[in-house]
């Protein structure tokens, strides 16, 4: 009995040791909050802060945060902004808040998130800590009464392209990796402990009608769709530049190999004239030639993700196209009664 | 101990009329942490920041919780604790400054005297929020007081507590919504539509509820309330008159909008999966 209960508990060590992919984001109220708080108090500048919580199965807990200091580019502000750090987890071990990094947060304007310096940031994180989540807040996007809140995290084969920094076509063919598979979005739910959903329960307001609601309802959607529009308009100037980029090479490319083959069929010729007069023929490669030097190829990654930026504005527009098709038929439906 | 009872030794200042306003963030973190307090602590206190303008409404806007030691008649505030964290929030929001301090448990206790006339070295006129997390009359009770001394000549007597008002509208909480943050668990954020549809279920609801007190009045079932009347035709009357081939042309021309809006994206996207084919196809060269 006793052995394979002990056996049941090796398995289940071992079972253990993979672990279970991350399939859910639960986030605190408080922390929430707190992130909304900041995000919005400092918008539009762009914020971050720290994700603290506990990563339980395959569930991660963010049960707390705190906000960074804005930065300032000067180095002696690097090890100032590293001792805040310190300082702020030491001081909420004392008030015993969970003490364990899983991740930042970061507010962004209408979705612009994808960036370089996001993928870097993460691959940091990930050195140190085996799960991590970035939590993206879009202040612009609560005055329309909608709690743009996401969870992201980095897909493990796009982390692996990015280890070997290899985003070249064949690379990126044989992984079959698209411009959808680069960031992963995680479901998110919302916890409050029992005391707090007593005080909001009590405190809830008794009208029918909350902030929110009246902020749905608002019919002027131009500022928003038009700063979409600039934005894409903007991110398709970046996309084209890209695309010159990659005919440049391929340009260079096909040329270069003109260039090779007119070499080769030169030396073949001289080598066949050679043979008849009796000499050693020459190699048929010569490193040294500066035609031979391969041209590298140049990254995808930028292509790619402003391909995500274009994706995500397309989405945006056309949701937010929707529910203005749905508040003019409303307020048609009541101008006709 | 906060009453209205006046005898010629109070002195009121010239800010009674002050009032407090609460961010929910507040009250959240005053939860979490009375949830987190050590092992056998009665209750929590800690530090509120957040701005004093000019009309005497205090905004408490943020807090943090400060460890202490509560014995008989004895309270030990961690000072350094204090300072260090007041420290790190002003690296992040200069803006907010101390306000006063909260603790958990109903009402005014003994050894608030003390930390309060702590708090009053670091800020004048600081205010005492207390949280009820105990529900002790079995509501949830916030309230906020301001402190006096009493004095008669040079001798003070006592530090009198006068509840000031406390404003708990908390737009805030209402913009995230109350859904999410009344219930234990929410499994799924509402999306965009899903929120617009409860949004206008609850119109619709509203203009039934009106239509049905209407139908009522008119049919002699409700008494009429000359208030709700006037709600209503003021209501009505806000409504803008336009003529009807006015509205048609100015819906029209906002639908069609949309439809170019909508229209465009799509070929954008269009183009984004044809590019995506043709860059990952295979290379010819």
């Amino acid at each position: 009995m006793a052995n394979t209960m002990a056996r049941s508990f090796l398995q289940a060590v071992a079972t253990e040791e993979v672990a279970p992919p991350l399939r859910v984001v639960q986030m605190e109220g408080l922390a929430v909050l707190k992130i909304i708080k900041h995000c919005k108090e400092f918008s539009p500048a762009l914020v971050t802060g720290q994700l603290l919580g506990l990563d339980v199965g395959s569930v991660l807990e963010i049960t707390n945060c705190f906000p960074f200091p804005t930065r300032e580019e000067d180095d002696e502000n690097e090890a100032d902004g590293a001792n805040y750090q310190l300082e702020m987890m030491r001081c909420l071990r004392e008030v015993n808040v969970d003490n364990n990094t899983v991740g930042w947060y970061q507010s962004t304007l209408l979705g612009s998130y994808q960036t370089v310096e996001l993928i870097e940031t993460f691959m940091n994180y990930q050195e140190n800590i085996r799960r991590c989540v970035c939590i993206i807040y879009d202040p612009s996007r609560s005055n329309q009464g909608v709690l743009a809140l996401k969870a992201l995290k980095l897909t493990e084969s796009f982390m692996d392209l990015y280890r070997h920094n290899s985003f070249i076509g064949e690379k990126l063919r044989e992984k079959k990796l698209s411009w959808v598979d680069i960031f992963e979005e995680i479901p998110i739910k919302v916890s409050n402990s029992a005391l707090i959903s007593a005080f909001m329960t009590e405190l809830e307001p008794d009208s029918p009608v909350v902030q929110c609601d009246l902020d749905r309802l608002k019919l002027s959607t131009a500022p928003f769709m038009e700063r979409n529009l600039e934005f894409l308009i903007e991110c398709m100037d970046d996309l084209s530049s890209e695309q010159n980029k990659f005919q440049y090479y391929y340009r260079n490319l096909s040329r270069q190999q003109a260039q090779q083959q007119t070499w080769l069929q030169k030396r073949r010729t001289e080598n066949i004239a050679r043979k008849a007069a009796g000499e050693e023929p020459l190699p048929e490669e010569d490193p040294s030639n500066p035609i031979f030097k391969p041209i590298p190829e140049p990254s995808r990654l930028d292509s790619y993700l402003i391909t995500n930026q274009v994706a995500n504005y397309c989405n945006q527009i056309n949701g937010a196209a929707g529910q203005s098709f749905s508040k003019l038929y409303l307020m048609k439906a009541l101008q006709d009664n | 101990m906060a009453s209205g009872n006046k005898t010629t030794l109070l002195f009121y200042p010239s800010t009674t009329n002050v009032s407090a306003k609460i961010h929910p963030v507040v009250l959240f973190n005053i939860c979490d942490s009375f949830v987190r307090r050590p092992d056998q602590a009665e209750r929590v206190i800690g530090t509120l920041l957040g701005s004093v303008s000019a009309d005497g409404i205090v905004e408490i806007k943020n807090s943090y919780a400060v460890p202490h030691n509560e014995s008989a008649d004895q309270v030990a505030l961690d000072i350094d604790y204090h300072h260090t964290m007041y420290l790190s929030h002003q690296k992040v929001n200069p803006k907010e400054v101390i306000v006063g301090w909260y603790s958990t448990g109903s009402g005014v206790s003994g050894g608030s005297q003390l930390i309060h006339e702590f708090y009053s070295r670091e800020v004048s006129n600081p205010v005492h929020l207390t949280v009820d997390t105990g529900f002790t009359n079995g509501e949830a009770s916030l309230k906020c007081y301001v402190s006096f001394n009493l004095s008669l000549g040079d001798r003070q007597l006592a530090a009198q507590f006068q509840e000031i008002p406390l404003d708990l509208r908390m737009i805030e909480a209402e913009r995230v919504g109350f859904d999410i943050l009344k219930t234990t668990v929410v499994d799924k954020l509402p999306n965009d539509l899903e929120g617009m549809e409860a949004t206008m279920k609850r119109l619709l609801a509203l203009i039934d509820d009106v239509y049905n007190y209407v139908d009522g009045v008119v049919e002699g079932r409700l008494i009429p309330d000359n208030n709700i009347g006037r709600f209503i035709s003021n209501t009505l009357s806000s409504l803008p008159k336009i003529s009807p081939a006015t509205f048609d042309k100015v819906f029209n021309d906002r639908i069609q909008d949309n439809y170019a809006l909508v229209y465009l994206s799509s070929l954008a996207r269009t183009q984004l999966s044809i590019a995506e084919k043709l860059n990952t196809a295979a290379q010819v060269l």
